[in-house]
C-alpha cells in the first residue's frame, strides 16, 4: 500500500509539470499581452511608455526564459504579482476571494445532494407513476432553463415586485453594523436565489442517477429476499437498497471536490458576487498571465488529489487495485 | 460619477440645451418634497460595471479607477461646469508671455486627508515619478515635454518648456500625490494603492474587494464640507442586475442604455423616484477607412459612401434617438466645433454619381458595382462585445447595398481585433469610437507622423496642412487662433472623409430623485457633486457613524 502510494505521489511531479509548461504556453498563444489590454488606443499612452511597461513585467524576455523565472517562484510557492495595474499578489487575490466561492459552492453541495437523493430515490421507488415523470419534467426544467434567465426573472419577482429578498451582493449596506445574528440573516437572505437557482440547475444530473443506480439494485435478488422475509417496504427501501445504491454516488462527490474552488461566471456576474469564476474570467481577458497561470495551478493540482483520493478509496474497496493487479 | 479632472476621459463641451430641457430636469422646483434645505448626512449609492484596479492614478488605466480617484484627489487645475479650465489645487497661474513656462500659484493651509499640509514638494515629487523610467505609467508623455520645473517655495511651482505647449495646461489636472507618504518608497507596491490618500472632497474608508468602494466625505475639504456623507461605488458586473437594483432601491445612481431611458423608465412610479438626465457624452463613433487600401485611396468614393450612410437613421436604429449626428472629431457646441461643417449629407443620387465618376459604373449580376472586373466589396470590422456598433455597422450594410456596394460584417475580439488587423493593417474599414478630450489637440490621431505601427493614425490619414495646422494648435494659447486651425481643419476632413463620422451618443444617467442640486451644465452633472444635498425629512441612509 506505502509502495503504491508513494508511486502515485511522485508520479504526481511530472503530471504537474507538464501541465503547467502545457498551459503557460496555451496562454501566450492567445493573442494581445497585458499591456496591450491596458493601453491600446489610449492617445495618452507612447510607444515608449508601452516598452517601459513590458519590460516591468518582464514581457520583452524571450518565452523559455519567463516560464523559468515564472516556475522558479511557483517552486517557493510565490504565485507572483499580478499584471493587472494594481500590481498585487496573485496570492492575495485569490485568497480573498476562495472562501466565498467555497462556501457557496458547498452549500450547494449539500443542497444538491441532500435534494436529488431523496427525489431520485422517490422517482425510483415510484418507478412510471405520475409523480416519477412530474420529477422528470421539474429536474429537467431547471437543467435545461438557462440559468441566467431564470435568474433575472426571478430577481424580478422576488426583488423588484415584491421586494422579498434582495437582488445582487452578498450583504446590504451597513450590515457591518448589525449584530450576529441580523448580519447573519442578511447575508442568507442574499444568498437565497443564487444558491436555490445553482441547485436548481444542477438536480437533473444526480436525481437521474440516483434513480438509475437505485432501480438497478431494487431489482437485485437480496431485495427479492428481504421482501420475502417480510421486511418493510421502509427498511427495504432505505436500509438495503439505499445503502448499495450510494456507493456510486459518493464516488462522484468525490469527483466534484475540485469544482468547489471553480466559480460560474455567469452566475457570478448576474448577481454580483465576488467568485473564483469573475476572477479567473477577468485575468484571462485582461491576459492577467501569473493570475490565471495561479489560479489553474490550483485547480490542477486539486484535480490531481482529488482522483489520487478517489484512487485511494478505490483501492481500499477492491484489493485488485492495491495488489497491482488489476 | 464621472468628476474627471485627470488626463483622460474627460467631458466635453455640450449643448446647455440638450441638457436642461429634458422632461425631468426641471421638475425638482415644481414638486414639493418637504422642506427644500441642504442638510449633511445620507449616502449615494452608484452603481458600476468595473471594479477599481489601482487607486494611485498614474498606475491605473481603467475609468473605474479614475472615478472613485476624481473624489479623492485633486490635480492643479479643474474643468469647471462649462469645461473651461479653472483652479483646484492652484488658485491661479500665469504662462510666460513666450508661452515657455507656467508658474502655479498654490493653495494655502490644504491638508492631505492625514493631516500633513500640501505643498509645492507634493507637485514636484508627482512629476517626477511620473517620468521617472521605473514607474510603469501610461501617461508620461505629457510631462515629458517639460524641459524644467522648480518651485521656488512652498507655494509656487513652475514648469517650464522647450516650446509652447497648449495642452500642457490640460496635463496639470492630474492627480496630486502626497509625496510625504510615497517619497523614497516603490510606488508599486505602495498600499495607498488600496489605501489612498488625498486632498479631496472625499477621504478613503472602505474598500470590499469585488463588492464596493466606500467614501466618506472630508469636513476639512478646501472648498466646503461636501453635503452627502458618505458615497458607495458598488459593483454590479451585469447591466440588467444594476437596473434592477436601482428599481429596487439598491442604487441612486446608474447610466441607462437608450432603450431604458426611452421605453422603461417614464411611469408615474418611475419618475417619482428618479430623475433622469440627457446630455452629449464626449466620445464619438466613426467608420474608418484604410487609406492604404486601394478601393478607399479615392477620395470621391469615401465622398460617396458617406453620401450613402443616412446618419440620422443610425441615431433613431441605434440610439433611439439619444444622439447628435457628428461631422468632426468634435463634441457640438465646444469651441473648438465648427458648426456648419459642409459634411456630405445623405443623398444617394449624389452618391451614385460619386461612385460613378470614380469609374464604379457597370453592375454585375447580383447588382453589386464592378470596375476592371472586380465588384465593390469590403469588410467592417468592430469589436466584440459592443452591440451598438454591430448594428450601426448592419444598418450600413443595408443602405451601401442600395448603391451597390456589398458589406460584409466581421465581429473580433478585441486582442485579435489589434493584433492581427489593425496592427498588422490589414483591414478594410472598422467601426470604433474616439473619447473627445476637453483640449481639442488632435495629434495623436490625425498627425501624419503617428501612422507608425501600434500608432493611433493606423487609417493612415496624411495631410500636409492638417499637419501644419495641428501643430499651430498646439503651440499657441490663444484660444481664438487655436479655433481657427481646428475650424479649417474639420473643413479638409469633412472634404477628404477618411473616416464617416457618425454619431456623438448622449450619457443617460439616472439619479435618485432625493438628491437635490443637480444643475446639468455643459460638463454633464457631477461638477458639482459637492454641492448635492438630501433635505433632512427625505435622507434614508440614518446612521454616519464613522467605522
Amino acid at each position: 500500500m506505502i509502495a503504491y502510494l508513494t508511486k502515485r505521489i511522485l508520479m504526481l511531479i511530472p503530471l504537474l509539470f507538464g501541465i503547467t509548461l502545457i498551459t503557460f504556453a496555451v496562454i501566450h498563444l492567445a493573442p494581445g499581452e497585458p499591456v496591450d489590454m491596458q493601453t491600446a488606443m489610449n492617445p495618452k499612452v507612447s510607444a515608449e511608455a508601452r516598452q517601459k511597461m513590458r519590460e516591468f513585467y518582464g514581457l520583452d524576455k524571450p518565452l523559455h526564459v519567463q516560464y523559468v523565472t515564472w516556475l522558479g517562484r511557483m517552486a517557493r510557492l510565490d504565485f507572483g504579482r499580478s499584471f493587472a495595474p494594481d500590481n498585487r499578489p496573485v496570492t492575495d487575490k485569490i485568497v480573498e476571494r476562495i472562501p466565498i466561492t467555497l462556501s457557496l459552492n458547498v452549500i450547494a453541495l449539500i443542497l444538491e445532494f441532500g435534494l436529488a437523493i431523496p427525489i431520485g430515490i422517490l422517482a425510483a421507488v415510484r418507478r412510471e407513476t405520475l409523480l416519477d415523470k412530474g420529477i422528470t419534467v421539474f429536474v429537467f426544467l431547471g437543467f435545461a432553463m438557462p440559468t441566467f434567465w431564470l435568474a433575472l426573472l426571478l430577481m424580478y419577482l422576488f426583488g423588484v415586485k415584491l421586494g422579498w429578498l434582495p437582488i445582487s451582493g452578498l450583504h446590504s449596506l451597513g450590515s457591518d453594523q448589525l449584530g450576529p445574528i441580523a448580519w447573519f440573516w442578511d447575508l442568507a437572505k442574499h444568498l437565497v436565489l443564487p444558491v436555490g437557482i445553482a441547485t436548481f440547475g444542477s438536480l437533473a444530473g444526480l436525481s437521474r442517477y440516483m434513480r438509475s443506480t437505485m432501480l438497478e439494485v431494487i431489482r437485485q435478488d437480496y431485495i427479492t429476499t428481504a421482501r420475502a422475509k417480510g421486511l418493510s417496504e421502509r427498511v427495504v427501501i432505505y436500509k438495503h437498497a439505499l445503502r448499495n445504491a450510494l456507493l456510486p454516488v459518493i464516488t462522484l462527490l468525490g469527483f466534484s471536490l475540485p469544482g468547489l474552488i471553480g466559480g460560474s461566471v455567469i452566475f457570478e456576474t448576474i448577481f454580483a458576487i465576488p467568485g473564483m469564476g469573475q476572477l479567473f474570467y477577468q485575468g484571462v481577458m485582461m491576459r492577467d498571465y501569473p493570475l490565471v497561470m495561479g489560479i489553474l495551478v490550483i485547480g490542477a493540482f486539486l484535480t490531481l488529489i482529488g482522483n489520487l483520493l478517489a484512487d485511494i478509496c478505490y483501492s481500499m474497496a477492491d484489493p485488485r487495485i492495491r495488489h497491482g493487479r488489476a | 460619477m464621472k468628476r474627471r479632472v485627470t488626463t483622460f476621459l474627460i467631458f466635453t463641451l455640450s449643448l446647455l440645451l440638450l441638457a436642461s430641457c429634458d422632461s425631468n430636469g426641471n421638475k425638482e422646483h415644481g414638486t414639493a418634497r418637504g422642506a427644500d434645505k441642504p442638510a449633511y448626512g445620507d449616502t449615494l449609492v452608484e452603481g458600476t460595471i468595473g471594479e477599481p484596479s489601482n487607486l494611485i492614478p498614474i498606475l491605473a488605466t481603467d475609468s473605474a479607477s479614475f472615478d472613485v480617484a476624481g473624489f479623492i484627489y485633486n490635480g492643479l487645475v479643474k474643468y469647471d461646469k462649462n469645461l473651461n479650465l479653472t483652479g483646484d489645487l492652484a488658485e491661479s497661474w500665469d504662462v510666460s508671455a513666450d508661452g515657455l513656462s507656467i508658474t502655479f500659484h498654490l493653495r494655502r493651509g490644504v491638508k492631505w486627508h492625514d493631516g500633513a499640509e500640501f505643498t509645492s514638494r507634493d507637485v514636484l515629487y508627482t512629476y517626477r515619478v511620473t517620468i521617472d523610467p521605473k514607474t510603469p505609467t501610461a501617461y508620461a508623455e505629457s510631462f515629458k515635454q517639460v524641459k524644467k520645473v522648480e518651485a521656488p517655495d512652498a507655494y509656487t511651482f513652475r514648469a517650464t518648456y522647450d516650446k509652447p505647449f497648449a495642452p500642457a495646461l490640460e496635463s496639470w489636472g492630474s492627480a496630486v500625490l502626497p509625496a510625504h507618504l510615497l517619497e523614497g518608497k516603490d510606488i508599486t507596491k505602495s498600499p495607498l494603492s488600496r489605501k489612498p490618500v488625498g486632498t479631496g472632497p472625499y477621504r478613503f474608508g472602505q474598500w470590499v474587494a469585488g463588492q464596493k468602494v466606500v467614501l466618506e466625505s472630508n469636513h476639512d475639504y478646501f472648498e466646503g464640507r461636501p453635503y452627502i456623507e458618505r458615497y458607495v461605488y458598488r459593483i454590479i458586473p451585469d447591466t440588467s442586475t444594476m437596473y434592477m437594483e436601482l428599481k429596487s432601491g439598491g442604487l441612486d445612481l446608474m447610466p441607462l442604455t437608450p432603450v431604458q431611458f426611452a421605453r422603461q423608465t417614464d411611469s408615474a412610479k418611475f419618475t417619482a423616484r428618479f430623475r433622469k438626465y440627457r446630455y452629449p457624452s464626449s466620445t464619438y463613433v466613426y467608420l474608418g477607412y484604410n487609406l492604404r487600401h486601394p478601393l478607399f485611396k479615392d477620395r470621391r468614393v469615401r465622398q460617396a459612401l458617406t453620401a450613402a450612410i443616412n446618419k440620422e437613421e443610425i441615431i433613431q436604429g441605434v440610439l433611439l434617438g439619444m444622439g447628435q449626428i457628428a461631422h468632426g472629431p468634435y463634441k457640438p457646441g465646444t469651441w473648438a466645433y465648427k458648426p456648419q461643417v459642409k459634411d456630405f449629407a445623405y443623398d444617394p443620387s449624389r452618391a451614385r454619381q460619386l461612385l460613378a465618376e470614380a469609374g464604379w459604373k457597370k453592375r454585375n449580376s447580383t447588382g453589386t458595382l464592378v470596375k476592371d472586373g472586380r465588384p465593390f466589396q469590403f469588410t467592417i470590422l468592430t469589436n466584440q462585445g459592443n452591440a451598438e456598433r454591430l448594428k450601426a455597422a448592419q444598418i450600413i450594410q443595408q443602405r451601401l447595398r442600395d448603391v451597390g456596394i456589398e458589406v460584409k460584417i466581421r465581429v473580433v475580439e478585441w486582442a485579435s481585433f489589434l493584433s492581427q488587423f489593425i496592427d498588422t493593417g490589414n483591414f478594410e474599414a472598422v467601426i470604433l469610437g474616439w473619447t473627445i478630450t476637453p483640449d481639442p489637440d488632435l495629434f495623436d490621431v490625425w498627425h501624419s507622423s503617428k501612422t507608425g505601427p501600434r500608432e493611433l493614425n493606423f487609417v493612415g490619414f496624411r495631410n500636409a496642412e492638417v499637419d501644419t495646422l495641428i501643430e499651430q494648435g498646439r503651440t499657441t494659447f490663444d484660444r481664438n487662433r487655436r479655433q481657427q486651425c481646428y475650424y479649417r481643419i474639420q473643413d479638409i476632413l469633412a472634404w477628404e472623409q477618411p473616416y464617416t463620422f457618425l454619431y456623438v451618443p448622449d450619457a443617460l444617467p439616472v439619479v435618485s430623485a432625493r438628491f437635490h442640486g443637480i444643475e446639468p451644465a455643459p460638463a454633464g452633472i457631477s461638477y458639482n457633486f459637492i454641492h448635492w444635498y438630501v433635505p433632512k425629512a427625505e435622507q434614508v441612509y440614518k446612521e454616519t457613524a464613522k467605522p
